[in-house]
């Protein structure tokens, strides 16, 4: 009997099949709604088909301490839920215990791809509050130093997106290129990787011709590998395949969702703090904002490939009109350290050494809160300070783009490849220590 | 550039205007917040959050209210920004969410529960996002020691009675 041979088959229906007297049976079946048999299969479809994953914390491929857990039906991704805070560290806490040169080795800490983009957005945050305008030569210091930063960033961000998808080439090719920055970072500031190198009103210290001549040659050199990585990469059919079409993230979900940056460019979003809110020397500067009209990962791949050359421009001219005269405000300002020689053979620059460096002394910091964002390598960088009377901040809140960008996860993967989900965390550069603070 | 009056003539004369550098602020208090910010977003074009923070005015100077909340707009199209503050206090700071004016609210709006302990109603998935899920304190709050309170303090602790 066809009917019988069903009931055995069908999971759930074990117990129902001992039934020893199949005329009682097939009537009972007869007399049953249907819509409950519907409901059977569904929920043993769920329990037996959709798989959950835990992705992270982790992982290779998240690249830093992310935690996802996929809900998967085979291969595909029916929900992902972040979980995040693994690497919380109380970086905003911190921010109103430490005064505002001593936070910027804990700012440092948050994208540490692109540290000393941190660190101007930090004091660009902190001199509007305080109302300095800095001298001309540390705009453009700054501004070199900004977009050396972005195409750090980017760099990290391309060739690891590349590593993760299997070309181990790009990654090598542009990891070079980052020792290179890392190298003209150190000559600058002392350090590599955590520089702490901007102080309010200036920078720690000046930089000198040497390393404008190392800049020089960075950015003669720079073309040649991205044109290597660019034949790699950008018409790779395998490269092509795994970033096309996924992650799509329309122009009005992109606003929606607050993306900003890269990501929001590659979505169709013309939005550029330099071009919009010019701060530093970006109005003197000739420069196209990207943007691609795909919204998906290969869209974020091109708009990121093609800043890297618009900030190589803007270096170029940041280094050829670079002004001399000092690179921090007037020494009479009281908050930023008088040079080196003044301090050691006279009592005056001894004391106003001191002035600033004491906590009781210090300036004058305005009972008031301001917001002030730049356009770091992964999107608007703000950050909130409340000032209350202290050479500390009351309150210093961050604007993490990373935050922003990770919390529309879930939308960019849903239906697509468990293998994406890599390719999508890698095009919108998730940086753990920024997202959880 | 969306004028004052317009807003005051729908919203009543609570609403305040401030500004300092090229920041822009409108005071509203939190009864009429929600309706001013979709109003914003509706009328005015103010289509992305930027961010969503809250201050905690405990140890503030001259500050009347516990908490202030900010939320930073963003008109794309015009790149006008404005931020809207609204105050709350103690012992129920609570606000209605944004969650379907901007779906970025989401983690902003519970990473400000998480720090500073104020609810935010009709949240879809209303959670700590940054401490543990069984984490007892707010840790932004001004009363919350730099260091910590430590384990103890932090986590509840389960007794041979209540296991």
């Amino acid at each position: 009997m066809p009917l019988r041979i069903l009931v055995i088959e069908t999971e759930g229906w074990h117990r129902t099949a001992q039934v020893e007297f199949p005329i009682v049976f097939v009537a009972w079946l007869l007399l049953m709604p249907l819509t409950p048999v519907d409901n059977l299969e569904a929920e043993s479809a769920e329990r037996e088909y959709v798989w959950t994953l835990n992705f992270g914390p982790q992982h290779p491929a998240t690249h830093t301490t992310l935690r996802l857990v996929l809900t998967l039906d085979g291969e595909r991704v029916l929900n992902a839920v972040p979980y995040i805070g693994y690497l919380h560290s109380g970086f905003e806490k911190l921010g109103e215990h430490l005064d505002f040169n001593q936070y910027v080795t804990i700012v440092d800490r948050m994208n540490y791809l692109s540290p000393l983009a941190n660190e101007i957005a930090w004091h660009h945050a902190v001199e509007k509050l305080l109302n300095i305008e800095l001298t001309p030569r540390c705009k453009y210091l700054r501004t070199i130093l900004a977009e050396l930063m972005r195409m750090h960033d980017h760099l990290l961000n391309l060739g690891t997106t590349a590593l993760d998808l299997g070309g181990f080439t790009a990654f090598l090719y542009f990891f070079q290129q980052r020792e290179h920055i890392y190298d003209i970072v150190e000559m600058a500031s002392g350090q590599r990787f955590h520089t702490s190198y901007t102080r309010v009103g200036g920078v720690l210290f000046d930089v000198n011709m040497d390393w404008l001549n190392r800049v020089r040659k960075f950015i003669k050199e720079f073309p040649k590998v991205y044109d290597d990585v660019d034949r790699l990469l950008t018409k790779n059919r395998i490269f092509v395949d795994r970033t096309k079409g996924i992650g799509y993230l329309s122009p009005e979900d992109a606003i929606n969702l607050g993306a900003c940056g890269p990501v929001a460019r590659a979505s169709g979003i013309e939005r550029d703090l330099r071009r919009d809110e010019p701060y530093l020397a970006y109005e003197d500067l000739d420069f196209d904002v990207v943007c691609s009209k795909g919204g998906d990962c290969y869209s974020r791949y091109l708009v990121r490939m093609r800043e890297l050359l618009e900030s190589l421009k803007i270096i170029e001219q940041a280094i050829e009109n670079i002004p001399s005269g000092p690179v921090n405000i007037a020494v009479d300002s009281d908050m930023v350290l008088p040079a080196k020689p003044s301090v050691y053979r006279s009592i005056e620059g001894l004391i106003q050494h001191f002035e600033v460096i004491m906590p009781n002394k210090g300036y004058d910091v305005p009972r008031e809160q301001v917001y002030a964002a730049t356009e770091s390598p992964n999107g608007e960088l703000g950050f909130f300070i409340v000032g209350n009377a202290e050479t500390r901040a009351y309150r210093a809140r961050t604007r993490p783009p990373s935050l922003m960008h990770f919390s529309m996860f879930p939308h960019l993967i849903k239906n697509h490849q468990l293998s994406d989900v890599v390719a999508v965390l890698g095009s919108i550069n998730i940086i753990a220590a920024e997202l959880d603070r | 550039m969306v004028e004052l009056s317009v807003l005051q003539q729908k919203f009543g004369t609570e609403l305040t205007e401030s500004s300092f550098r090229d920041n822009r602020r409108v005071d509203v208090p939190a009864a009429k917040l929600f309706d001013l910010l979709s109003s914003l977003k509706s009328d005015h074009g103010f289509d992305m959050l930027i961010d969503l923070t809250a201050v905690d005015y405990l140890e503030y100077e001259g500050a009347t209210d516990r908490f202030g909340v900010l939320y930073m707009l963003l008109n794309v199209t015009s790149g006008e920004r404005l931020i809207v503050r609204t105050a709350v206090n103690m012992p129920d700071p609570k606000l209605p969410t944004v969650y379907s004016l901007w779906r970025s609210c989401d983690w902003l709006e519970r990473e400000v529960f998480d720090m500073f302990g104020i609810i935010f109603e009709g949240h879809p998935d209303f959670r700590r996002i940054l401490m543990p899920e069984e984490f007892t304190s707010f840790p932004l709050r001004k009363d919350y020691p730099l260091k910590g309170r430590g384990e103890r303090h932090n986590f509840p602790v389960i007794t041979r009675a209540g296991s």
